[in-house]
């Protein structure tokens, strides 16, 4: 049986792929998200982030003994703290002033970042193992998945709905979507905004980090990692509206699919499909597919 | 008034390139990725061998200090022609060393030629540097695409590998290594089953990966460098390619095999024109390169250092920095050091061995970068391109 000359076997597998790194792109266009959503940053040091999780799971291996299981728990704490340090050092300052500010401090950040890394560990990478209990794969019939592929997306999932209700559905969502609309009020009954939304950077950068940690065994660990992706989670949020929780996870995964598909079917313009759709989206519904018009 | 300030600025910039050509510092200018995916492979561990044949030639050369200028492309070419073209012209630059990317030096050869200085091309792999685009001033040191391909794909075609799958970095680079190698895979009567084309840094292959293993062919040629090379043999790995196909990669580096491990890469097999653990000569180099970067050189590396030790050789007989005495000695020398023995063709080639390597399993490898055997030493005249294939025409006078 075929699809579009293509044979089914081989759709499928495109398919489960495009999911994956999907799976990846939901991650962190989802903390990306967030952060625009309750701050109004633009962090543009959200690839630097999930580069810096990524290498402490190695550091944490090669220094420290601590292994994937523990890194999978330690990294994004060790990196959420970071953030948080991020937010009161910097950004504090620049709730009142134009977005761009934060863009361009966030950028310069991930540069430094990357410089200091290059600067440690060179520019060819790390490489780290596949955890023993998840390496192996799964004869699918269709294609050999390896189990830690599937893992990926299990965890990614997971974490995308949880957030989601998080902020959509409990009493601490409520309040950090308050917050945003209208800090004054929110801080007139007794919440403590500004330590919110120090927590809230904290929590982005660990979601960054946590794909960092996954994305580890996956590809090289490489300082650059966080700068060859980022460019297109932006897209991924652009499409999905700017701020908009479910629509970030869903463009995130959708997006992944088509990129995956347009590998079988026209692997040229794999790398530009999602900026194609961003144009398209920008032009139709200016505030994403999710987002609300303002 | 301004423009006679301006007029005098230019007499005096002029005045001062045509100076230095002779008399003063002699000045050789490295350009190369000193930051990005390449920077491992040569970058500023590059630039000091430089300065190293330069110390080791005692500082100074016809009575006159060697001075080496150092710069960062980027990886844009219209980068290093400019920094190009600012030496040549405002310090006088003797002679220029080109690193890393293909696009970099084919436009740092152009500048080089149109300012008549000599351009030696160490770390950029297009054949096109000594062929379709030769120049008279332009020398071709360390290895090209052709003959990473005719190292790699003969000895595999020969070895009963006879269908191949191409998995091809997108880019200029990618295409002629691709094209080189299938040419020698139909020449020793192999077949080409397919290519997939991958964008420059791309993070994920599994798809391109996919296609590949359908294709039912016995050799995945990996047309791609750096970090596109280490995360594909990654997928590789992963996904069990490497169980059902031998994977051969066109251009590798000593620092990817370390990056990946031997666990990722044993058994494959590349091209390459030095290891440090080849000879005591060789030896003694990298010992001396490990006492300061705690890692061992790649083949760039010591072609850096090899090619201007050589350059100054040549000033040295030559007796001047005049660009066309200078590239007269050095294609009239024999070249015999740790790096090679060798000899610079009338096209700017310079012809000499070249290995094809195997990774060693993690149990046969005892000390630390003890990562390759020599599976068999290819003479530079079948190595390159010969001179019935070339179209450059300083070849067939």
């Amino acid at each position: 049986m075929e699809i579009f000359g293509i044979p089914l076997q081989a759709f499928l597998g495109q398919l489960l792929l495009g999911l994956v790194n999907g799976a990846f792109y939901a991650m962190l266009s989802l903390g990306l998200a967030v952060i625009f959503g309750l701050l109004g940053v633009v962090n543009f040091a959200h690839g630097a982030l999930y580069m810096l999780g990524a290498f402490a799971a190695w550091i944490m291996l090669n220094k420290f003994g601590i292994n994937y299981w523990g890194a999978l728990l330690l990294a994004p704490l060790t990196v959420g703290l970071l953030g948080v340090v991020i937010e009161r050092l910097f950004l504090k300052h620049l709730y009142k002033l134009d977005p761009l500010y934060g863009l361009l401090l966030t950028f310069g950040l991930a540069l430094i970042f990357e410089g200091i890394f290059r600067e440690l560990y060179g520019a060819s990478g790390q490489n780290y193992d596949v955890p023993e209990l998840l390496s192996g794969a799964t004869n699918l019939g269709f294609m050999v998945l390896p189990n830690y592929r599937a893992w990926v997306v299990l965890v990614s999932l997971l974490v995308c709905l949880g957030t989601w209700y998080l902020i959509e559905r409990t009493r601490l969502g409520a309040y950090l979507r308050a917050g945003t609309e209208n800090a004054a009020l929110v801080q007139a009954f007794g919440v403590n905004v500004p330590l919110m939304v120090m927590l809230t950077y904290g929590a982005g950068a660990a979601l960054a980090a946590l794909a960092g940690v996954l994305a580890a065994p996956i590809i090289q660990v490489n300082p650059l990692m966080g700068s060859n992706l980022i460019i297109v989670v932006f897209a991924v949020v652009v499409i999905g509206g700017m701020g908009s929780i479910m629509g970030s996870i869903l463009t995130g995964l959708g997006l992944g699919v088509v990129e995956g598909l347009t590998r079988v079917f026209y692997p040229e313009a794999s790398s530009i499909v999602v900026f194609v759709i961003m144009v398209i989206v920008l032009m139709f519904r200016p505030a994403g597919l999710f987002g609300k018009e303002a | 008034m301004k423009l006679k300030t301006l007029v005098a600025a230019l007499a005096i910039g002029f005045g001062a390139g045509a100076f230095a050509q002779n008399t003063g510092p002699v000045r050789i200018g490295f350009i190369t990725d000193m930051s990005s995916l390449y920077a491992d492979i040569d970058g500023p561990a590059g630039g000091e061998m430089i300065k190293w044949a330069a110390q080791d030639f005692g500082g100074k050369v016809l009575n006159r200090p060697i001075e080496v200028l150092t710069a960062d492309h980027q990886n844009k070419a219209d980068v290093a022609s400019s920094k190009a073209r600012e030496w040549m012209d405002k310090e006088g630059l003797s002679v220029l060393i080109g690193g890393t990317n293909s696009g970099t030096s084919l436009a740092m050869s152009k500048v080089s030629t149109e300012k008549k200085r000599p351009f030696i091309a160490i770390g950029a792999g297009s054949a096109r540097l000594t062929n379709e685009d030769c120049s008279p001033y332009t020398v071709h040191y360390a290895y090209d695409t052709v003959s990473l391909a005719k190292v790699a794909g003969t000895a595999l075609v020969k070895a009963g590998n006879k269908s191949w799958y191409f998995l091809t970095a997108d880019y200029a680079f990618g295409y002629s290594l691709e094209s080189d190698a299938a040419n020698v895979v139909k020449a020793n009567g192999g077949t080409v089953a397919g290519a997939a084309r991958h964008p420059l840094n791309a993070s994920d292959f599994s798809a391109f990966l996919l296609q590949a293993q359908s294709s039912k062919a016995q050799i995945l040629g990996l047309a791609n460098a750096g970090g596109d090379f280490t995360n594909a043999m990654k997928a590789a790995k992963e996904f069990g390619i490497t169980k059902t196909m031998k994977v051969a990669g066109l251009l590798v580096f000593i620092n990817d095999v370390h990056s990946l491990g031997l666990a990722n890469t044993e058994g494959l097999q590349l091209a390459d024109s030095w290891y440090w653990n080849q000879d005591d000569a060789s030896r003694k180099f990298a010992k001396r390169f490990f006492e300061k970067y705690k890692r061992m050189p790649s083949s760039l590396q010591a072609a850096d250092y090899s090619a201007a030790a050589n350059y100054l050789k040549a000033v040295q007989t030559a007796g001047t920095t005049d660009s066309d005495k200078v590239m007269g000695t050095l294609k009239s020398m024999k070249f015999d050091d740790f790096y090679s023995k060798g000899q610079i063709r009338a096209d700017g080639r310079m012809i000499h061995d070249m290995y094809l390597f195997e990774v060693k399993s993690s149990k046969d490898s005892s000390t630390p970068w003890d990562y390759y055997k020599t599976i068999a030493k290819i003479p530079g005249e079948q190595a390159f391109t010969t001179v019935a294939e070339s179209k450059c025409a300083l070849l067939k006078k």
